[in-house]
């Protein structure tokens, strides 16, 4: 069940929590999955948000959110003059997704560093959202917990010398996912966590002989709520 | 451990903890979200401020949304207040409310209630009440925490998104948390709380989400203020002792079949309903040319 300051909240700016605050919450987690600046920003929306986004804000909050903006920035109004500004390419498209969500987006972006990713997740009402695929992998984040993502090979044992790194540490895991697309190959691992997640703490699930890939994103919900 | 996953066992908590609801919704999120009570409250608080911020700003606005569609109505009915057949507490509700729901559509700052689209109806509902009875910040926190409880309830065995439900699923709800949060306000027992959520969400099953040109406006900031009212009428029945006869889970239940069969035309993608009307349709192409 969602806690209380997710069904009363959160303080946004209007119009619409599904279309615009998720929408921003969802190019946030893009934005942090990514890394780095992004410079190109190719959009697809599917549903009721390929039908209603200008009329919402949609595009203005998805690019404000892939800048770093929070639902309550009042620069939101004006996040595609910005992105123009400051160098930041974006297109949208509709597109029809089967069987997604109605508010779903894609976000393919590019990175100052050539660095690509392929997002896709929903709002899911009231400001919500699910992140349910990076790249090929599926996934299911909310972006309320700190996530320790780690690509790694399929191997036996892998998983075991994660959760051996998150214990010594005394992080304890919220929920966890694991993925692959083909056995013995390329898997994924989604951690989330109830303890905020630090560099060191990454480096050493990067030193482990089967990582390809580890690294942190950090809750980018409930703001509001650190003490 | 403190769990509820419906509006019974909500009461039911808190009949056997001899504590308000508000005050078990307070312990849930302790100890699923480790806020401690004070954290909780000033969260709340804050909340409450950017609401009478909204309040105040949407009593006064005479800006226009950005289509055009709305902004000023708010303040025409305010002035009105005192010659209409409703009265007095009804007309500066509705205005309220509408005011929020016009600032929401200036792009300005609101607290989603549950949702953006009906973020005017709790915290008009609310500030009439509490004007009317002198009650306390402390109390009106608390009344919060109730509207919190019943919001959180609807969206985990049903839906808070017009996408997925319909506007029952958004003002239906908002409506829901307003009637129980009126009735903690005023004392009532948990179970006048479940039959207000029951009486306020049944009278408004099946409420399409068809906004004109898919924008939060038409018919969204009027239907604030009408479901304001509406919310305030179905707290008095509960205050007055009138029971639902649907339980407010079996509503909830009602509502989220009613929802899944709902057409996609209705359900927030701006291509049914009044948005396919023929004003409709002409004012969306004007607005989109």
């Amino acid at each position: 069940m969602r806690g209380v300051f997710d069904i009363l909240g959160p303080i946004m700016i209007g119009p619409s929590s599904s279309h615009t605050a998720g929408a921003v919450r969802l190019g946030l987690m893009a934005g942090k999955l990514l890394g780095e600046r992004a410079v190109r920003a190719e959009i697809l929306l599917h549903g009721s948000f390929a039908q209603t986004y200008r009329g919402h804000g949609t595009d203005k909050a998805l690019i404000g959110g892939i800048m770093g903006f929070e639902p309550e920035d009042e620069r939101l109004r004006e996040a595609l003059e910005t992105a123009r500004q400051t160098g930041l390419a974006y297109s949208f498209q509709a597109v029809e997704i089967p069987g997604a969500h109605p508010n779903t987006a894609v976000l393919c972006l590019t990175g100052s560093s050539g660095r690509t990713i392929r997002v896709e997740g929903a709002s899911t009402g009231g400001g919500n959202i699910r992140i349910s695929r990076i790249g090929d992998f599926e996934v299911h984040l909310t972006g309320k917990y700190p996530a320790l993502v780690i690509v790694h090979r399929d191997r036996p044992g892998v998983v075991n010398k994660i959760t051996a790194i998150l214990a010594r540490y005394k992080i304890n895991i919220a929920y966890m996912k694991l993925s692959r697309r083909n056995r013995g190959q390329e898997a994924m691992m989604i951690i989330e966590t109830d303890d905020d997640l630090f560099s060191e703490l990454v480096e050493d699930c990067s030193a482990v002989p089967e990582s390809i890939k580890a690294f942190a994103i950090p809750a980018i919900r409930g703001k509001e709520q650190e003490a | 451990m403190t769990s509820f996953n419906s509006i019974a066992e909500l009461i039911q908590e808190a009949r056997e903890s001899a504590c308000s609801v508000s005050q078990v919704v307070i312990h849930w999120e302790m100890e699923n979200n480790q806020l401690s009570e004070g954290r909780q409250r000033e969260i709340m608080l804050k909340n409450w401020h950017v609401m009478e911020e909204a309040l105040e700003r949407g009593m006064k606005n005479t800006e226009k949304s950005l289509s055009g569609l709305t902004g000023g109505d708010a303040l025409k009915l305010y002035a009105y207040r005192q010659h209409g057949y409703t009265g007095e507490a009804v007309l500066s509700t509705a205005a309220s409310a509408m005011g929020v729901s016009e600032v929401n559509a200036v792009m300005g700052r609101i607290v989603a209630c549950p949702t953006a689209g009906s973020c005017g109806i709790v915290p008009a509902a609310l500030y009439a009440a509490a004007m009317q009875r002198g009650s306390r910040t402390e109390e009106i926190v608390d009344a919060l925490f109730t509207a919190a409880g019943i919001g959180m309830v609807v969206e985990a065995n049903a839906s808070i998104a017009g996408a997925y439900g319909g506007c029952q699923a958004e003002c239906g709800t908002a409506a829901g948390m307003a009637a129980a949060a009126l009735v903690q306000l005023a004392g009532g027992s948990p179970e006048m709380i479940g039959n207000a959520v029951a009486l306020a969400m049944k009278n408004l099953l099946g409420l399409a989400c068809d906004p004109v040109a898919g924008l939060v406006e038409v018919p969204c900031v009027k239907r604030n203020g009408f479901i304001a009212v509406h919310a305030m009428l179905a707290a008095d029945m509960a205050m007055a002792g009138v029971k639902s006869v649907i339980p407010a889970d079996e509503v909830i239940d009602a509502m989220d079949r009613i929802g899944r069969a709902m057409p996609s035309s209705i359900k927030e993608t701006a291509e049914g309903g009044l948005a396919a009307t023929k004003t409709g349709r002409e004012l969306a192409k004007k607005l989109f040319r």
